[in-house]
């Protein structure tokens, strides 16, 4: 227990490092993911081409590679990240924007075909329906997935620990070298401080699900 | 656009020549896009022909070696897959069950190793269990670590698929005499498999993806092999051998997916199937992770 409190400090710092890279990658792969999603179900074709090969591309590809890619791929072509933060928080956006794209996608889809008919019959204009019938239902059935999607960032946001960010993992396995007798308690320890804005994040989704609920 | 979207009705003149002049916009685009990623590419020198060169020719002992970590990969993933394919299905028989001292611990198990980061665990089958006096191989350790995760997954998408068969086929099991088991085994495990191949699916190419991780505590996989490769050639050829492991990666998740299509295209023009299973909710199973 005493590896643990002694390096309290430590751990809060390794805390707020994978709260800040996950929100900033999150924050991007929001913004990519929307982009992507818009690209592919507009009616111009090369645009939803594009959206589809970089959707099936970084989907297949492993979020280590891509982490590789953003740390010693990119200097090669001239175009390096100076700092490990900031290119993690890339690595995330861009592996985790794909799946995003597909959950909004999913989301659009998912308004039946009569909603849309229903609102143009009634004389809506295109920006009309969409802003005051589809997107409002679509963005409710979105809301648990791009939750999970969240909680999969924060998790993932552990590789970190492999391309020098210092978050929890990168702690833990730090101090199980410094402290080799207290190696499970920093582990749990770990697990704890991952488990806190996993469940915490698991609780506000059901809170949001439950609000946004509609009826069909 | 001949099928019909939510987004917009059938276009007429006016909105045709739009989508005509917003394709060629969205063309221009893309090869300014091309472009400007292949000057860059070539500026840096990345473009030339002897940089390529070191991924085809066998004198360099790169595809032999990059082929020899893929299957390194496939090794681990399969025997991973094998295992939390099992003790998933033991999981989620356990958080179904009726009695509280087996359902209560299960429930605990599952929710504690999927609230974590997989190398999180893969860490600590690395570095804590020698401790506590388990020595394991690199190999299984990655082993344990992809296992502890994925079978706490892949029990809840189990358990999802039960739970998502209607009431009344296992109502008319129990009615015509099935035990338990019986109805478990006979009525509902057949039908959830079907409803939640996509699911296991891409969960399975979830954790194949996941093996890079391997590289972390120095495993010899394909992205470790990709790196000792850089390492011993120079950075000359970094990218290159970075984009044929990533490409390694993609060929083998899509043809697991497209075998996964098959499979379950299989499984949906079976009449029987697809009468039992009713309208098949596709979109419910966005992959996620």
């Amino acid at each position: 227990m005493n590896a643990i409190v002694e390096n309290l400090d430590l751990f809060r710092s390794g805390f707020l490092t994978t709260l800040g890279i996950s929100l900033l990658g999150g924050l991007l792969a929001f913004v990519l993911g929307g982009i992507l999603a818009t690209f592919r179900v507009s009616p111009f074709r090369p645009l939803s081409g594009l959206s589809v090969l970089y959707v099936e591309t970084v989907r297949n590809t492993p979020l280590t590679v891509v982490w590789f890619f953003m740390v010693f791929g990119l200097p090669l072509v001239g175009l390096g990240i100076g700092s490990f933060f900031i290119a993690g928080a890339l690595a995330l956006g861009v592996y985790t924007a794909p799946f995003v794209a597909e959950v909004i996608r999913s989301g659009i889809n998912s308004v039946s075909l009569g909603q849309a008919e229903a609102a143009r019959s009634i004389g809506l204009t295109f920006s009309q329906s969409l802003r005051l019938v589809v997107l409002p239902q679509a963005l409710r059935t979105v809301v648990p997935p791009l939750g999970n999607l969240w909680i999969a960032l924060v998790k993932n946001s552990s590789i970190g620990a492999a391309f020098a960010v210092t978050e929890i993992t990168a702690v833990a396995t730090r101090l199980s070298n410094g402290f080799p007798g207290a190696v499970i308690q920093i582990f749990v320890g770990a697990a704890v401080a991952y488990l806190l804005i996993t469940l915490t994040s698991s609780a506000g989704i059901a809170y949001l699900e439950k609000k946004a609920v509609i009826l069909r | 656009m001949s099928t019909q979207t939510v987004l917009f009705d059938e276009l007429g003149p006016r909105g045709k020549k739009l989508v005509r002049i917003g394709t060629y916009i969205g063309a221009l685009l893309v090869a300014i896009l091309i472009a400007l990623a292949g000057l860059q590419l070539y500026n840096e020198g990345q473009l030339e022909p002897e940089r390529w060169e070191i991924l085809i020719n066998p004198d360099s002992g790169v595809p032999q070696g990059l082929t020899r970590a893929l299957f390194a990969t496939l090794r681990v993933a399969l025997i991973a897959m094998v295992i939390s394919m099992i003790l998933g299905t033991l999981l989620s028989a356990g958080r179904l069950s009726e009695h509280r001292w087996v359902r209560i611990p299960t429930t605990f198990i599952v929710q504690f190793f999927r609230g974590i980061p997989l190398l999180l665990l893969i860490f600590f089958s690395y570095l804590a269990l020698p401790r506590l006096g388990i020595s394991l191989d690199l190999f299984w350790t990655l082993i344990v670590g992809l296992t502890a995760y994925n079978m706490a997954v892949l029990g809840e998408i189990f358990r999802a698929g039960i739970l998502s068969i209607d009431k009344g086929q296992s109502e008319a099991a129990y009615a015509i005499g099935m035990r338990k088991s019986q109805v478990m085994v006979f009525v509902l495990v057949p039908q959830a498999v079907r409803r939640m191949l996509p699911a296991i699916v891409s969960q399975l190419v979830t954790l194949l993806k996941d093996t890079s991780l391997g590289f972390v505590i120095g495993y010899f996989e394909l992205l470790r092999q990709g790196r000792a490769y850089v390492d011993y050639f120079g950075a000359k050829f970094g990218l290159q051998i970075y984009v044929a492991v990533a490409l390694f990666y993609i060929l083998t998740n899509l043809a697991l997916s497209s075998f996964a299509r098959w499979l379950e295209k299989r499984s949906r023009s079976n009449p029987k199937a697809t009468k039992a299973l009713g309208q098949l909710v596709e979109d419910d199973l966005v992959p996620i992770d």
